[in-house]
């Protein structure tokens, strides 16, 4: 060991543990304090740091703690671990190994991050910091290159020459739509002088998605540095940072980061001496999805109920307050920087033909390594399910991924070497949508989860427009009705018209695209809406209402434990004979299932 | 909606102190009703018409218009939470793993509608949108406790936690 290098105050080790939203669920906070105790007890606590970091990537795993200089990832540590990772690892420099995280080959071994499966097909630019620095330190930030950008483009680079740069990188939105960044500072940038804003839409309103949030919680201070040089570039001086109340990690680091910049006159008047002003506030959404629409989220930061407005006039000719206005996506945001400090051609070497740059997505649902995965555009659905994603858990085989949320498709099987890209994505009535990505299985239902996205919208719906309100309601009562076995062929061709008419005449994007998970699925799913409408059957063993449960009889042992958990009294039988069911008592919650010993029930 | 609550509106002259703080604080700004509405239900717990009353009065904006505003967002509730608040995920991941048939259960098991409260005010129970644990699905929290990974066995001795 170096142990006699060693000075007080310079630190051999770091304990990197992650402080996202996923490993804080999973008691990273205990971890943390639990951590401090046990190295001031060893008496080495001046000589390791234990740094809070934004979040890893593989949350499935967590918490996850990255010990430096070996690189050791040690998973799923729990507090009573700690004393013997004080212990072995930093007190005697002997690596835990049965802590370390273990690849599908079953291997253990400490390799650089980078030689990880998961990591490998991976290239991190939006989340570059996240799991990296602490924060919560703008000081670390600034250790890595922070602020350089910013600096960059005030004293060196005219607003023309920014936006001119965004323009060559092809950096297009990740907030859903794709559209160029460059060309919507362009539009604000020609308004005529005055007030204009810049702000920064961190809604994330796709219900199973969260690459937003760890940007936020991981690296605050780069949305924060690259909506002042957005603000450079239009002739901004002020920004707001419009994010959900039920992100409170997120708000808590982002108001910490606003006042660290501030301290450091990175925000506020004449930054680095230029003249160039710029503040920044933040204002909560209220958990209303609409909101994340642009048009919708001005009216919400005016004070109002979030309704959209009808477009154009565009925000960057009037937004917010009726003065031109631009509005970015977070993680379109967290990519500024880098492309301003290492230059619009080595973004535009990165990607497609079209898409450039990297994407990153939330991964869920049926997956061994759920959490969060930026790969580059172009990259194949196959690969991020197959190689970083680890499959699909129990032997399942992989059905569907569904893309884009409750405005997005689902992609099937045969499509799984689709290139993901914008174009490509839309060209399979699927889209790129914010980054949610959830893996479907053979036991998910792809009528249920049509259903499932429809109340979601429905739900949602401001009620504005009448095609949204009314629309999206009948087509999830057509929904309702064939998932519990009433359906008819005919509804099937309703939806499809539905669909058809809200498409082309609601207000604004939520109507638009409220249909898209109903039609992909159809397009890709039809024998199955078919099995659901004609035979009355679920094929994935969903739909409760389509369902029975029985007991086989050969593989029935009598043990009675089926029927002392049934709720409702729906089993009887004798000991040592086989039970019976009662459909018309059963209630279809499934309990006798999961208890059964000998795995006798069976679910049709 | 307000008329079937069933627990009586009891602010204390505290909490109106506080409110009226916020109020002042935030009067005259652009935009100002929604952070304070925010505040006002960190205080309150929840926004009454008494409190939409009192905000309304303070920042002298329409009762109509901050009732519309209450009732648009799902973050605001007019109804009060329980001492344990149950929130059971229903974001895409936590669906696709069994959400759906979790929240069934804790229905059942405590006689409770999503965004109902029971009458002792003791549990109220909460469908919430991805709340970022999806590595964990499928997720309930219960107050500021996590619990992930669930499988439906789980769930009575979890709530039996908060049942004594
Ligand atoms: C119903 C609806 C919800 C949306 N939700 C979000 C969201 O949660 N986050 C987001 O960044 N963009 C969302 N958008 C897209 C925004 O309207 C807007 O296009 C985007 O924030 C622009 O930023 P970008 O160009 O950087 O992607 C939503 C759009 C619609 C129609
Ligand atoms: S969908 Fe439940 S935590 Fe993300």
């Amino acid at each position: 060991m170096e142990g006699k290098v060693v000075t007080m105050n310079l630190v051999r080790s770091h304990v990197l543990i992650c402080g996202g939203t996923g490993c804080t669920s999973s008691g990273s906070e205990t971890l943390i304090a639990e951590f401090d105790a046990q190295l001031k007890k060893a008496g080495i606590e001046d000589e390791v740091s234990v740094v809070k970091t934004g979040c890893f990537g593989l949350c499935a795993l967590g918490p996850i703690v990255i010990v430096y200089p070996e690189g050791a990832f040690y998973c799923r540590i729990k507090p009573a671990d700690v004393e013997e990772l004080v212990r072995e690892h930093l007190l005697k420099g002997r690596i835990v190994n049965r802590l370390l995280y273990e690849e599908a080959t079953g291997e253990r071994e400490v390799k650089p991050l980078s030689e990880v499966q998961f990591y490998k097909k991976q290239l991190r630019i939006a989340l570059r910091n996240c799991g990296v620095i602490d924060p919560e330190r703008i000081d670390e930030y600034i250790a890595f290159d922070g602020y350089k950008a910013l600096g960059k483009a005030l004293t060196e680079m005219s607003p023309e020459q920014v936006i001119e740069t965004i323009k060559k990188s092809g950096l297009r939105g990740r907030g859903g739509a794709g559209f160029p960044t460059a060309l919507k500072w362009e539009f604000a940038a020609k308004q005529p002088k005055g007030v204009k804003y810049v702000c920064c839409n961190a809604d994330e309103g796709d219900p199973g998605a969260f690459m937003d949030r760890s940007v936020l919680e991981g690296d605050p201070h780069a949305v924060i540095e690259a909506m002042a040089i957005a603000a450079y570039a239009i002739g901004s001086e002020q920004g707001y940072i419009y994010i959900r109340a039920e992100y409170p990690i997120a708000v808590k680091r982002l108001r910490i980061a606003i006042e660290q910049a501030k301290e450091y006159g990175l925000l506020g008047n004449d930054i680095f001496g230029t003249g160039f002003n710029f503040d920044l506030d933040l204002r909560l959404g209220a958990g209303a999805f609409v909101c994340g629409e642009e048009t919708a989220l001005m009216t919400s930061i005016e004070g109002h109920r979030g309704e959209p407005r009808p477009r154009p006039p565009f925000p960057a000719v009037k937004g917010l307050w009726a003065v031109p206005t631009i509005l970015n996506n977070v993680e379109t945001y967290a990519n500024v920087p880098r492309i301003i400090l290492n230059g619009a051609e080595w973004f535009a070497d990165i990607g497609t033909e079209k898409s450039k740059g990297t994407k990153v997505f939330a991964l869920g649902g049926k997956i061994n390594n759920t959490g969060l995965v930026e790969v580059p555009m172009g990259t194949t659905l196959r690969e991020i399910v197959e190689e970083i994603g680890g499959g699909i858990p129990n032997g399942k085989k992989f059905k569907a991924a569904q893309t884009g949320g409750p405005s997005g498709g689902c992609i099937p099987m045969e499509l799984i070497d689709t290139p993901i890209d914008y174009d490509s994505l839309l060209s399979i009535g699927a889209m790129m949508g914010s980054g949610g990505l959830i893996v479907m299985d053979e036991d998910s239902c792809m009528v249920d989860i049509a259903k499932f996205f429809l109340e979601f919208t429905v739900d949602e719906s401001c009620g504005k427009c009448a095609p949204c309100r009314i629309g999206t309601k009948r087509m999830y009562e057509l929904l309702e009705k064939i998932t519990s076995g009433k359906g008819e062929v005919s509804d099937i061709e309703n939806l499809r018209t539905l669909a058809g008419s809200i498409k082309a005449t609601a207000l604004c994007g939520l109507g638009q695209t409220a249909p898209n998970p109903v039609l992909s699925t159809l397009r890709y799913f039809e024998d199955e809406y078919m099995a659901h409408v004609a035979e009355k059957r679920c094929p994935a063993g969903v739909c409760k209402d389509l369902l029975q449960y029985t007991i086989d009889k050969d593989k029935c042992k009598g043990c009675s434990i089926c029927a002392k958990n049934c709720p409702v009294g729906a089993i009887s039988g004798e000991v040592k004979k086989p039970y019976v069911i009662d459909p018309a008592v059963c209630i279809k919650c499934g309990v006798c299932e999961g208890k059964c010993p000998f795995k006798a029930i069976a679910r049709k | 909606m307000v008329a079937n609550n069933t627990i009586p509106f009891n602010g204390t002259p505290e909490q109106e102190a506080r409110l009226s703080a916020v109020i002042a604080r935030h009067k005259g700004a652009r935009g100002a009703l929604i952070p304070v509405l925010h505040e006002a239900q960190e205080i309150y717990g929840y926004l009454p018409i008494e409190v939409q009353k009192m905000v309304s009065e303070g920042l002298e904006v329409p009762l109509a218009e901050i009732y519309g505003v209450v009732t648009f967002y799902t973050q605001f509730t007019t109804k009060p939470k329980g001492e344990y608040k149950i929130a059971v995920c229903l974001g895409t991941a936590c669906y696709v793993k069994g959400s759906g048939d979790i929240i069934d259960r804790i229905k059942a098991r405590i006689g409770l509608e999503v965004g109902d409260c029971t009458p002792d005010g003791k549990f109220s129970l909460d469908a919430t949108r991805c709340i970022g644990a999806c590595g964990l699905a499928p997720v309930m929290t219960v107050n500021d406790d996590v619990y992930g990974r669930l499988s439906l066995d789980d769930i009575d001795g979890i709530l039996d936690n908060y049942m004594k």
